[in-house]
């Protein structure tokens, strides 16, 4: 397996209470140091709940946000520097509210020449032939071009989203919970699009998302988050048959299935730790059912390699 | 555009304005054609003469100039300088807005504590300020009055920028390779332009004054060039001896400042997008009912019965189904699952319940809503008012929409309740607390004085539920009352729903698009597509065998935790738009098993047992299935 993106203790801080001369008040650790990597026409799954970190990861990988520490490597060359024009043509991005990501005031075919234009440098006919190829291979009509955003169903405008991504040329996706804004019938026809264009295109995906049943029907592999740390990495097929962590488990146990009967599967507060003043060891700690002293005491990592396995004392089964 | 100047016309304060507004504009323009005096040449044999005199159709002056001539010459150069100083002012405030709001940070905070600076002078010391520094004269006033104008369009275009800088579609430029400049000018400053225009339009008339003020006190025009403010400062010494010579200058900065103004008004709701999506129009108390057929009857099934409601909505000459006649009711302990896709009519029907569909431009033209027997539909408000939260309270989707930001909690519940029956200080805050208790908040005596924004999204909607428990209603509203919420929160609230219904025999209608609640928390369900129900049943029934298409395909869409990597069942197509209805089956365009007879005629619900369907090619024949 190549390696199409690879993070090494990549991490994001950012400083609260800053005024407008003399230093922050405090910092808050939004993502902790994560290495990953993900290989080439792989897709990998990033779940978590709000606030996890992992919109912040994200903004992060197509260099929307500076990273704080570590360094992000794509096929195998460093990218350490914030230029979203350097990084665009490796690395693209699919946002989650299909319509807000597209300038209300210019038409689609001024959104999808952009990309052409500023990263490519192509002419004129050679863009509209482009453009034509694009918008054939995600089912898009050509007359959509010169309408505006506004007039399009949340299913078109995410496949005009996905369109602008792929005329950068990039081969890495990063899909930002491309289709919880949709309803479900458009969004298995998103899914599907998505799905087709990967094989096509030979494209790497990275999934985020909160619904857990949608990342594992496109995943090869789920990274599970928890307060900004990847606390369960696996099999996109074991993680929540099988979880390892008992927050994965939690996740796996609420999610609403037919035919399982309701339980509240935790009494205790649900609510993530301070940010402003994060515990010592184990964040989930304080929900955990297993928890003793040394998660109390001690921050858990993830396996050797971290590329499988979860980050816990008390691993399940 | 042409919707803009429509608009812009239905204002009739606003046409005046820009009649008069116009004319005087074509007055000023058309000035050096006009057969006129020459409004500097004096003639002191024939100064105060009176208006409508012989050769001086308005008088003339100290000076014996003619009035008329210096009127319109003067209005000519206040208008002039008037307008350049608004786009003056607009450009360099917008420019200074757009730059601070754009990057932020600490080339904000600095350029917009500079503009602080300068609006804490009051405006006519600045204005005199910089006159005095740059000595008197036309050019000067006008600098003066655009600096001192400035600071209101900064900081105005600044707050706009700063909402659109963090918009995704700047990031998504951003990827597209698009540098900052770049950004700002294609996609920033098209998005501000809208707001300048506003801006302008409403502060210009007040530019024209503020310019004929310095002239007033001769730091303006320099005689014997002649502006509307410098005519009133000549013609103040004889104020009471010759008013004319006063009253002609004034009624005309009277008559440009008021048309200004009025017209300003009229584009800036015309071209506000707050004020465009309705904030003018305000809906009424209760939704319009126009019911045209006659009322049915009450069957008795059901707490909360529904029969073949119609809501639509009439937005100019289209009409929109919305809800195309739906029946349904609830039972006392009774869970009820809506379930559909946006637009399906699911909250349109949920919201008709209690009238608080809005209108204009909702109606009600048809069916019954009944409660214990009373058709409320057609209710005097007075009696919605009663019953509202009283007997039937709902819970929305968005709790921090749904809250009142700025008072507390604890506030807001005693607030529901006592809008049914008055409650003392004390009593009040117990009952909040207990409420609080009842939806299992952790620490609720410290919660209740907790504000909104510092509870979490599955704390807040808690207390919106406890908000609708507050007086103890026989029926529940729940409007996709978990779609915002995380996976192990949702699995809280939706047992927190369950044992309630339970333990108080509370009836539940529950509005959701996920198959996994109702499959969990409903006793029945009801699937609706394009503002019908197209199946209902018994949950357990449905999800076993489902009998219309539609259900079947949607249930097939939704994958399902552990079942690995797939490829998923998508439905083609759209649903339809509920204007413009086909005349059979709303779903047959998207059905792979509709045939000839689906798209002729109206299709009926018909009913078997427990179990109804809208379809004459269903996937198990209706009578197996209710067996």
């Amino acid at each position: 397996m190549t390696i199409a993106l690879q993070l090494e203790n990549l991490s994001k801080s950012f400083a609260v209470g800053r005024s407008l001369f003399g230093a922050p008040k405090g910092m808050v650790r939004a993502v902790h140091p994560i290495t990953l990597t993900v290989g080439k026409g792989e897709t990998l799954g990033i779940v978590g709940e709000s606030g996890c970190g992992k919109s912040t990861l994200a903004r992060m990988l197509v260099g929307l946000l500076e990273p704080t520490t570590g360094q992000i490597e794509i096929d195998g060359a460093a990218l350490d520097n914030a230029d979203p024009a350097i990084f665009g043509k490796r690395i693209q991005y699919v946002f989650q509210d299909p319509i807000s990501s597209l300038n209300p005031r210019k038409t689609i075919r001024q959104v999808m020449e952009a990309p052409l234009k500023r990263l490519h440098g192509m002419k004129k006919t050679e863009r509209n032939r482009r453009i034509a190829e694009i918008f054939d291979s995600v089912n898009l009509r050509e007359e959509f071009l010169d309408r505006y955003p506004h007039e399009f169903s949340g299913g078109q405008a995410q496949r005009i989203g996905i369109a602008r991504a792929l005329a950068a040329e990039a081969s890495i996706l990063i899909l930002d919970e491309p289709v919880s804004a949709l309803d479900v019938s458009v969004q298995a026809q998103v899914l599907n699009l998505l799905a087709d264009l990967k094989t096509e295109l030979d494209l790497t995906y990275l999934f985020i998302s909160h619904d857990l049943a949608v990342v594992e029907a496109v995943s090869d592999r789920i990274a599970v988050l928890y307060f900004g740390s990847v606390v369960e990495i696996g099999p996109a097929e074991e993680v929540f048959r099988a979880p390892r962590h008992p927050y994965t488990r939690l996740l796996a146990e609420s999610a609403p299935v037919v035919g399982r009967p309701l339980t509240a599967p935790e009494a205790k507060g649900s609510e993530l730790p301070d940010p402003l003043n994060p515990p010592p060891g184990c964040a989930f700690a304080a929900r955990c059912p297993h928890a003793t002293d040394i998660c109390r005491s001690e921050t858990p990592k993830l396996p050797e390699g971290g590329q499988s396995g979860a980050a816990c004392f008390h691993p399940l089964a | 555009m042409t919707g803009f100047l429509k608009l812009l016309a239905r204002n009739r304060l606003a046409l005046a304005g820009a009649i008069v507004m116009a004319l005087v504009v074509l007055l000023a323009l058309v000035t050096p054609l006009l057969p006129l005096a020459d409004p500097d040449v004096t003639d002191t044999a024939n100064r105060f003469r009176l208006p409508f005199s012989e050769g001086a159709l308005l008088g003339t002056d100290h000076l014996g100039r003619d009035l008329l001539s210096r009127l319109l010459w003067g209005t000519r150069l206040s208008l002039a300088v008037g307008f350049a100083a608004a786009i003056v002012a607009a450009t360099i405030g917008a420019a200074i807005g757009i730059i601070s709001g754009y990057y932020g940070g600490r080339v904000d905070n600095i350029i917009m504590r500079g503009v602080d600076m300068l609006m804490a002078f009051p405006y006519i010391l600045l204005a005199l300020a910089i006159v005095a520094a740059l000595g008197p004269g036309l050019l000067n006033a006008l600098i003066a009055v655009a600096a001192v104008n400035v600071p209101f369009f900064a900081r105005n275009i600044r707050g706009i920028t700063v909402g659109l800088a963090h918009k995704e579609f700047v990031d998504a430029a951003r990827l597209a390779g698009l540098t900052n400049t770049r950004i700002i000018l294609t996609e920033i400053l098209p998005n501000v332009i809208p707001v300048i225009v506003i801006a302008m339009s409403t502060t210009i008339g007040w530019m024209i004054l503020e310019t004929a003020g310095l002239s007033f006190l001769g730091l303006g025009s320099q005689p014997p060039q002649a502006d509307l403010g410098s005519m009133l400062g000549e013609a103040r010494s004889a104020l009471i001896t010759n008013p004319h010579t006063s009253i002609v200058p004034g009624v005309m900065i009277l008559i440009i400042v008021m048309s200004i103004n009025l017209l300003g008004d009229g584009v800036r709701d015309a071209l506000d997008p707050r004020l465009k999506s309705g904030a003018l129009s305000r809906p009424m108390a209760a939704t319009r009912v126009d019911r045209r057929a006659p009322v049915p009857e009450a069957t008795g099934a059901g707490l909360l019965e529904v029969q073949d409601l119609q809501t639509q909505f009439h937005v100019r000459d289209r009409n929109y189904r919305a809800v195309g006649g739906v029946s349904l009711h609830v039972k006392p302990g009774e869970c009820l699952g809506i379930i559909g896709e946006s637009g399906s009519g699911k909250s349109v029907t949920a919201l008709s319940v209690m009238g608080l569909v809005a209108s204009p431009p909702g109606v009600i033209a048809g069916g019954a809503v009944r409660y214990d027997g009373e058709d409320l539909i057609g209710a005097p408000y007075r009696r919605l008012r009663e019953m509202r939260g009283r007997n039937v309270a709902y819970i929305f989707q968005d709790p921090l929409a749904t809250l009142h930001p700025l008072y507390r909690v604890g506030d807001q519940l005693i607030e529901a309740i006592r809008s049914h029956r008055p409650i003392g200080k004390a009593e009040g805050r117990e009952k909040a607390i207990e409420l609080l208790k009842a939806v299992r908040i952790p620490n609720p005596e410290k919660r209740v004085s907790d504000y909104p924004h510092e509870m979490s999204g599955g704390m807040r909607q808690r207390v919106g539920i406890a908000m609708a428990l507050a007086n103890d209603p026989d029926i529940i509203i729940a409007d996709e009352p978990t779609t915002a919420l995380d996976v192990t929160v949702q699995a809280q609230i939706l047992s927190l729903l369950d044992d309630l219904r339970r333990s108080r025999g509370l009836a539940i209608v529950f509005i959701t698009h996920d198959f996994g609640v109702v499959a969990q928390l409903c006793d029945r369900v009801a699937v609706m597509y394009a503002g019908r129900i197209v199946e209902e049943g018994p949950t357990q029934g449905i999800l076993e065998t489902p009998l219309h298409p539609y259900t079947a395909r949607l249930m097939a869409c939704v994958p399902e935790l552990g079942g690995g990597k797939r490829r998923l069942e998508a439905i083609p197509g759209l649903p339809p738009v509920v204007d413009k209805l086909p005349a059979g089956c709303a779903f047959a365009d998207r059905c792979t098993k509709a045939r000839e007879d689906c798209r002729t005629s109206e299709i009926h619900l018909e009913r078997e047992g427990a179990r109804a369907v809208r379809c004459i090619h269903p996937e198990t024949p209706l009578r197996e299935a209710a067996e």
